[in-house]
């Protein structure tokens, strides 16, 4: 994944660069939104990462910009504000995420090759697979190994949308927000208690665990050892 | 007061302008007065020059001279207003109370003349009548009076409105001073205010007038402001409280962490401890901008009308796991159909904060270990209640658990921010509703109160200056 960076903090633009290069992606940096509109007209990118204050040109109306010239390339948005309005606005003004600052690198790498993902396959399956777990968006089903598996309704799009993003890291908060519609971190760690609720109902009794923990980041949907 | 300032000074100048004008009318009424009297008195005494001059020609065209000189002296004894004088055809005085012709003011032999009296010169009005085609009889009327009576008038008027301007002017300059040295005591006392002493107040000196009607309504202005500085000083506390206690912490841990001789392991130990206390801080932060940015009131973005029965569902659905292993039992009960106007996310966590601190404050109570989340409809407004088993909050410290950024010192102790209850109350608030801790014997009870929505009627927006506020913040 080509991804690039438009933050005009060197120290955080770096140490992101460098954790997208230690993943495996290539990244480049631009320190304002200028040089980081050139940059994203010219090149093709997998996925922008966009501070929203930036000087000289504030970040959503580079965005927009972007979107007028046609660039289709998903958009992270980083921002120091986070309010609800905040983040909708970002949205509107065409983001396809929004990270709010301070943040984990673990949570925006996952968050960008999920947008990376999205670029390429755009319209959702109407089944995914892993290994020998079936999920059928049609049906509402879930098989594994040849036996339906009973889901709550909320336990199903949480599976879906791991299954979505298989062998690839989902954090709570991406789980928060995309399974419940929370923009918020509750005190508790409720998502842990959902997850082990599911991974006994898919993983219980099964040789080969599918649902992995990944210590420091978040969850992860795939087949063969963790 | 310097001349300078006394002319700037509004009040000054607006009662001169009064006292100016009244001295000008007083003047105008008395002129007239004396106009008119003048005219009336002139007319009468040349109606009765005119008819004395008329009967004394009949005398001398029916009688002669003779009887013309008789009648004359007769009249001239008469001690009346009448002046006489009749010659001779030699031009020799015959008779009347003055002895020549007398000097004419204006055209000869009519109009005003002066005459010679012994007690000094008067003026009369008067005809020179011609006999025989010479001047000599003049029928008049003396006019002293009259004169005299018109110049008391005239004195009257230049006296009166020196006077009048006198004492204006005085009056002007003396009320002036009173009320500039009111209002300047006012702005020496606000200035002082300014200056930083909050506790200073405008001097009121108890005549219930309306400067010092302003006085009291400034003054309580000032009370409600220094209150507010109070409160804004107690809330910059609980924030410093609230920041530097993490950051002290995360600073400790990361001190402890280079002090550590255990090598790399250590260190690696040491900084995910650091990273666990930032992330605290970075909640704790987040919650404090939330309060501080759900006080200055938030945008209408994201407000919708949306019944809140299925909203607390889901909020209970996401907590049912964790509370069933931390050994609660939820229990819901939730009344359909209750539309609330508002923001789906500020009350999905405003619940969310309530039940997290339920299973943290309530997590040792003894067993059966519960929680209890309720929608009720109480119209004219929508309860939602989460209440526990737990230790509770003692009376004294309800108000307190749901003023701005306070957290109870009990709370310090447990992870988290604690700041769950100020941000529930601050919801509550930006949704126009309160908040009640009660005692749920044992246990806490919290009741969210927020007005029920008309459906068919949307509520009223948000006022238009809480709105302009958080664009300000926002900017």
């Amino acid at each position: 994944m080509r991804v690039l960076i438009v933050e005009d903090d060197r120290e955080i633009a770096h140490f992101v660069q460098r954790g997208l290069k230690e993943s495996g992606h290539g990244a480049e940096v631009a320190f304002d939104g200028d040089s980081g509109l050139d940059l994203a007209l010219s090149g093709s990118f997998d996925a922008i990462i966009m501070d929203r204050m930036l000087p000289g040109r504030d970040g959503l109306s580079v965005i927009q910009e972007l979107r007028r010239g046609g660039v289709r390339s998903p958009v992270l948005i980083l921002s120091a504000l986070g309010e609800v309005d905040d983040r909708v606005k970002g949205l509107k003004a065409g983001g396809d995420d929004y990270l709010t600052k301070p943040f984990a690198l673990t949570e925006l790498l996952a968050r960008v090759e999920a947008l990376g993902r999205r670029l390429t396959s755009e319209e959702p399956a109407t089944r995914y697979a892993v290994g020998d777990l079936v999920l059928d968006r049609l049906t509402h089903k879930v098989m594994r190994g040849g036996e339906t598996i009973v889901l709550q309704p909320r336990e199903f799009r949480l599976l879906e949308y791991l299954m979505r993003n298989a062998g690839q890291v989902v954090t709570r908060t991406m789980l928060l927000e995309n399974v419940w519609d929370y923009h918020f971190d509750p005190q508790t760690n409720v998502i842990d208690v959902h997850i082990s609720r599911l991974r006994g109902k898919i993983d219980k009794g099964f040789d080969k665990p599918l649902l992995h923990t990944v210590r420091g980041a978040g969850y992860m949907i795939r087949d063969g050892a963790g | 007061m310097a001349p300078a300032r006394l002319l700037r000074s509004r009040v000054f100048r607006r009662t001169l302008g009064v006292v100016l004008l009244l001295a000008c009318v007083a003047a105008m009424v008395t002129g007239l007065v004396g106009w008119h009297a003048n005219t009336i008195y002139t007319r009468a005494a040349e109606r009765s020059i005119e008819t004395d001059a008329a009967e004394l020609r009949s005398e001398l065209v029916a009688r002669g001279f003779e009887a013309l000189v008789k009648a004359i002296a007769e009249r001239s004894r008469s001690g009346g207003s009448g002046v006489y004088y009749v010659a001779d055809a030699a031009g020799t005085y015959r008779a009347g109370n003055i002895t020549r012709l007398p000097d004419w003011r204006g055209p000869f032999g009519r109009g005003l003349f002066s005459y010679a009296t012994p007690a000094g010169p008067r003026m009369a009005a008067g005809l020179l009548i011609q006999i025989d085609g010479e001047p000599r009889l003049v029928v008049g009327r003396d006019i002293e009076d009259q004169r005299e009576l018109l110049l008391a008038i005239y004195r009257t008027i230049g006296f009166g409105t020196a006077l009048l301007l006198l004492l204006g002017v005085g009056g002007s300059v003396l009320i002036a001073r009173h009320i500039q040295a009111r209002i300047e005591s006012m702005s020496g006392a606000s200035a002082d205010i300014m200056s930083g002493n909050l506790s200073g107040r405008i001097p009121v000196d108890g005549s219930g007038d309306e400067l010092d009607r302003l006085a009291v309504q400034l003054n309580d202005m000032l009370d409600r402001i220094e209150q507010l500085m109070a409160g804004l000083r107690e809330v910059s506390d609980n924030i410093a409280h609230d920041l530097k206690t993490p950051l002290n912490r995360l600073r400790n841990r990361a001190e402890a962490a280079l002090a550590d001789s255990g090598g790399a392991e250590a260190w690696r130990f040491g900084l995910e401890r650091v990273i666990d206390e930032a992330d605290e801080l970075i909640k704790t932060f987040n919650a404090l901008l939330l309060i501080a940015r759900l006080e200055a009131g938030s945008s209408s973005e994201g407000i919708e009308i949306f019944d809140v029965a299925p909203l607390a569902a889901d909020v209970a659905e996401l907590y049912q796991p964790v509370a069933e292993d931390a050994g609660f039992s939820l229990d819901c009960s939730i009344v359909r159909d209750v539309p609330v106007r508002g923001n789906r996310q500020l009350l999905s966590q405003a619940l969310a904060n309530l039940i997290d601190n339920s299973l943290k404050y309530a997590a040792h109570a003894l067993p059966p270990r519960s929680i209890e989340i309720a929608v009720k409809r109480v119209p004219p407004f929508v309860e939602l209640v989460v209440a526990d088993r737990g230790p509770g909050i003692a009376p004294s410290d309800r108000d307190r658990a749901l003023r701005r950024f306070v957290r109870l010192e009990e709370s310090r102790s447990l992870p988290g921010t604690g700041l769950g209850l100020s941000l529930v109350a601050a919801v509550a608030r930006l949704h126009r509703g309160h908040v009640r801790l009660e005692d749920n014997a044992p246990g806490l009870k919290v009741v969210v109160q927020l007005p029920l929505a008309r459906v068919a009627q949307p509520m009223p927006e948000l006022p238009p200056e809480r709105r302009l506020e958080a664009e300000a913040a926002k900017g």
